[in-house]
């Protein structure tokens, strides 16, 4: 069959978008690979580092920190997580939208925010340190909880998304055979729900396993593999061990996130055409219990919050409590002052728009294009891979890749533009799916009318394609910017002079001891990002209306 | 299509535009000076020369030595102003400075120059070791004022003391090369087992146990005598403290990053970086800069500390740099693990 133009086409920019991965992602996890194997002088020398990194006592002990840590988190944050999506999918109870924005806080802040508040809470000079009876808040506990409030939104998305499919025939059903309710929730409920359970399981271990920010800010002398990345790098100079201790923590998260696609794999839909949705019976006691849950919880997340607000007002913590904007004078701090601050949403920006560009048309092409089975197959499957791959390893792969005086990209090295690619790299995985998920409700009539009607398939795109899919796009953008407001892992190894970032810069300052200013930044942060999510909530209620009037029935 | 593509175009525009050059001479200048003193860095060396832009890169001298080395292949830098001497000497050693005799070099005490011809780096000033106690908060937990190194292995003070970890801040290492010196190799380490055994955490960066004194997080944190006085100049009930068996001291450098595309403009900012209106300002802050006879005492810095400032052997600091690092690493840096 001859090819047409179309084909062409197709294949010309699955290969533009296929060769922007490989550059972004395959070659720098190739380079910091080789450097795992080499010596400083860059010769090949096999297992030697391995061999000395294991032969080091308290960098294996990491290891173990690690995982403990990891574990600890992921059960108690599913737990929570668990009730608290259970009570806004299968309750009554008033107030659901407010605890679930409420809920959703800790994803507009960098995750070493809440680091910082707890140190303020339950530091040595914290208003409720007694609360914590002698314990150090330094140490395995302070990252735990600082942990939990980082990854509660993640896991509570994903479990609200697997309990809200719940088919009501089931119920039905049960309620005819008199099941006890409790029957009910182990034989009906939790096993339409056991998939996402997994999977917000493994999506919280990678997350924290991966983290840096909170073992740093307050982990004390408490180890851990992340933190081993950065001190290897930054402390020691050692490049070599960076990329060695990078292998090592590449390798639990590679298995989580290998499984969890496997389990996946094993979830057979569900949710038919014939599914009715599950709407929850009226039991007062039962909401009743579930509100005073959700409350407790928000205020929870409220008092971190809130006690980062506090802090970042008052003059010198805790000796002169009266409140001032002292510690928002940025410029007289580490970090590259209000600077940074600017260039964090210009990257923010760039970030969302391109990156949006970049993943739809990527998802696009693996879900709509005709033909290339093998190169769309490829281009899924490398759009998966940054889910499994730190931002720590990520941000310390693109030094050895970019900064390599014989790669012709080296010009990119130290501008805003490695920050932008990088970032959109970093969370690639998840604006991917988005755009899959919705292009797959898209009938594929519409490409193949359009192809009998020898309309090229980019027609189609900007007319149909697109404004369908325009929620979609506004979420994919709306992610890339929240997320690059709030990174730290990706782009520690990579800012230069004109390119500081507000999110390092909190860190910079945590590290300088200007802890005040640090949570000040954060702040900044917060209600940028909080600021954009209202824009967009405005936009996808206002505008999208138009767009998305053919989703409603009009009869 | 034609719109999107216009609003890509200005995008890229707008990007690639933002690097684009300026009419100024830009300089990429890495430090590790304390942020709040930058902008008054290039705005009195503006003074002189306003048509040299400076553009900082300011890290804990930790990171900013491993950010250069990284990228030795394609420095990113032009020159270093206000680096740790020791890093300087270890750069030196890998061949990344283009030595460079500044205007001036004979004014300088030779302590505070390399003493290649021409050198490869010149000193600016000297930070000192000082050890900063909470009053409020050591009265609180009773304890005693500590007036010596010695004096804080007491175990009275176990859990109290902070002191920053040797291979990410500068100071932390010239705290640990100035203990082996003056109790010596064996008795150096032996000390530090002591003085282990009451650290309550180690910090990445040299000012943060300072800050966390003065904020009450720590009741005693090894840190330096300048970072203490700004403390105290922000109203932190904090006193600092000279330990009598003498402190370690560490100078600030200069040196021009071989391979720079703006050399001149590099060697402009070297001869200003050792002329005296710079060792005049370095004395707002520093109580030791290069130049004999500009210092005037400093507010806030304790009595007697220049008199206990030990004659620091830079060169023995610097050719063990590694293994010294590696040696407490071994010792100290599992502080947390878990009894097994």
């Amino acid at each position: 069959m001859k090819k047409s133009r179309d084909d062409y086409l197709t294949l010309f920019f699955i290969s533009i978008i296929g060769i922007y991965i490989f550059i972004a992602l395959a070659f720098p996890m190739y380079a910091i690979l080789s450097k795992s194997f080499e010596n400083k002088d860059g010769a090949f020398i096999g297992f030697e580092n391995y061999q000395s990194y294991f032969e080091n006592s308290s960098l294996v002990y990491s290891i173990y920190n690690s995982l403990f840590i990891s574990i600890v988190t992921m059960v108690i944050t599913i737990s929570l997580a668990f009730v608290f999506a259970y009570a806004l999918t299968k309750s009554r109870m008033a107030g659901k939208g407010m605890f679930r924005s409420i809920a959703m806080i800790p994803i507009l802040v960098p995750s070493l925010l809440s680091g910082i508040s707890l140190i303020y809470l339950f530091g040595k000079q914290g208003i409720f340190r007694e609360l914590l009876m002698g314990y150090e808040i330094y140490g395995p506990i302070g990252i735990i909880i600082a942990e939990v409030f980082y990854t509660f939104p993640h896991a509570l998305l994903i479990i609200v998304t697997a309990l809200s499919i719940g088919d009501a025939r089931l119920y039905e059903a049960a309620k005819v055979l008199r099941s006890k309710s409790i029957r009910t929730f182990f034989t009906v409920t939790l096993p339409s729900a056991k998939y996402g359970v997994i999977s917000a399981a493994f999506v919280v271990f990678t997350l924290v396993i991966t983290d840096f920010g909170i073992p740093k800010v307050i982990g004390g002398n408490y180890n851990v593999l992340a933190v081993d990345v950065y001190k290897q790098v930054i402390g020691q100079q050692n490049f070599e061990m960076g990329a060695v201790v990078s292998m090592v923590l590449v390798f639990p998260a590679l298995i989580a996130f290998a499984v969890d696609r496997i389990v996946q794999r094993k979830q057979v839909a569900i949710l038919t055409s014939r599914s009715v949705v599950h709407e929850p019976n009226e039991s007062k006691t039962f909401d009743r219990v579930m509100f005073g849950y959700c409350s407790v919880i928000s205020v929870l997340i409220l008092t971190i919050l809130g006690m980062c607000l506090y802090a970042s007002l008052v003059t010198f913590w805790p000796y002169n409590l009266t409140l001032s904007l002292k510690n928002y004078q940025f410029d007289l701090m580490d970090g590259g002052g209000w600077d940074s601050y600017y260039n964090s949403i210009r990257m923010a920006s760039y970030t969302a728009f391109f990156g949006t560009i970049v993943v739809f048309a990527g998802a696009y092409f693996v879900e709509k294009s005709r033909g290339l089975k093998t190169g769309r197959s490829i281009l899924h499957l490398l759009s998966m891979m940054p889910m499994a791959i730190p931002g720590l390893v990520l941000g310390l792969a693109y030094i050895f890749f970019f900064n390599h005086p014989d790669n012709p990209l080296n010009f990119l090295y130290g501008t805003m533009a490695i920050l932008v690619i990088c970032t959109i790299t970093h969370f690639y995985t998840v604006s991917h799916l988005t755009g899959l998920t919705s292009l797959k409700q898209i009938d594929n009539e519409f490409e193949h009318v359009s192809s009998s009607l020898k309309q090229p398939f980019y027609k189609t795109f900007f007319r149909v394609t697109v404004p369908i899919s325009l929620p979609a796009i506004f979420e994919i953008g709306i992610y890339f910017f929240v997320n690059a407001m709030t990174t730290v892992s990706a782009v520690v190894f990579l800012y230069s002079s004109k390119t500081t970032l507000a999110s390092v810069a909190v860190l910079n300052m945590d590290d300088a001891g200007d802890i005040a200013p640090a949570a000040a930044m954060g702040m900044m942060i917060f209600y940028t990002n909080a600021a954009v999510r209202i824009v967009y909530v405005i936009i996808t209620k206002k505008i999208l209306v138009r767009f998305q009037n053919w989703r409603t029935k009009t009869s | 299509m034609t719109k999107i593509k216009n609003i890509f175009l200005i995008f890229t525009v707008f990007i690639f535009g933002s690097f684009s050059l300026m009419a100024k001479t830009q300089l990429t200048v890495y430090t590790a000076v304390e942020a709040e003193d930058l902008k008054k860095y290039a705005a009195t060396f503006n003074e002189d020369h306003p048509d040299i832009e400076i553009n900082w890169v300011r890290d804990s001298t930790g990171i900013i030595t491993a950010k250069l080395l990284a990228e030795k292949n394609n420095p990113q830098a032009d020159i270093i102003w206000g680096l740790a001497g020791t890093s300087a000497m270890l750069m030196k050693s890998e061949g990344m400075f283009e030595p460079y005799a500044p205007k001036g070099l004979e004014n300088l005490d030779p302590k505070f120059r390399d003493s290649a011809n021409p050198p490869a780096w010149t000193g600016m000033d000297a930070w000192v070791a000082a050890v900063c106690v909470n009053t409020i908060e050591a009265e609180n937990y009773g304890l005693p004022m500590p007036s010596s190194w010695e004096d804080l292995t007491d175990p009275v003070y176990e859990g109290h003391v902070a002191m920053p970890n040797p291979n990410s801040s500068g100071t932390g290492f010239l705290d640990v090369s100035s203990w082996l010196q003056i109790f010596g190799e064996d008795g150096g380490w032996a000390y530090m087992d002591r003085l282990h055994k009451n650290i309550s955490h180690y910090t990445h960066s040299g000012s943060k146990p300072c800050k966390q004194a003065a904020a009450g997080e720590v009741p005693i944190g090894v840190s330096f005598a300048f970072r203490g006085a700004r403390s105290k100049e922000a109203g932190a009930p904090i006193e600092i403290i000279v330990p009598a068996e003498g402190v370690g001291w560490e100078m600030e450098a200069t040196a021009i990053i071989k391979g720079t595309s703006n050399l001149e403009a590099a060697k402009t900012l070297a001869d200003w970086s050792i002329s005296r209106k710079a060792m005049e300002m370095y004395n707002d802050a520093y109580a030791v800069v290069g130049m004999p006879g500009v210092a005037k005492p400093v507010k806030h810095f304790p009595e007697g500390l220049l008199e206990a400032m030990i004659k620091n052997d830079f060169e023995y600091a610097a050719q063990n740099r590694k293994d010294i690092l590696a040696e407490w690493q071994r010792r100290y840096d599992s502080k947390s693990e878990p009894k097994s």
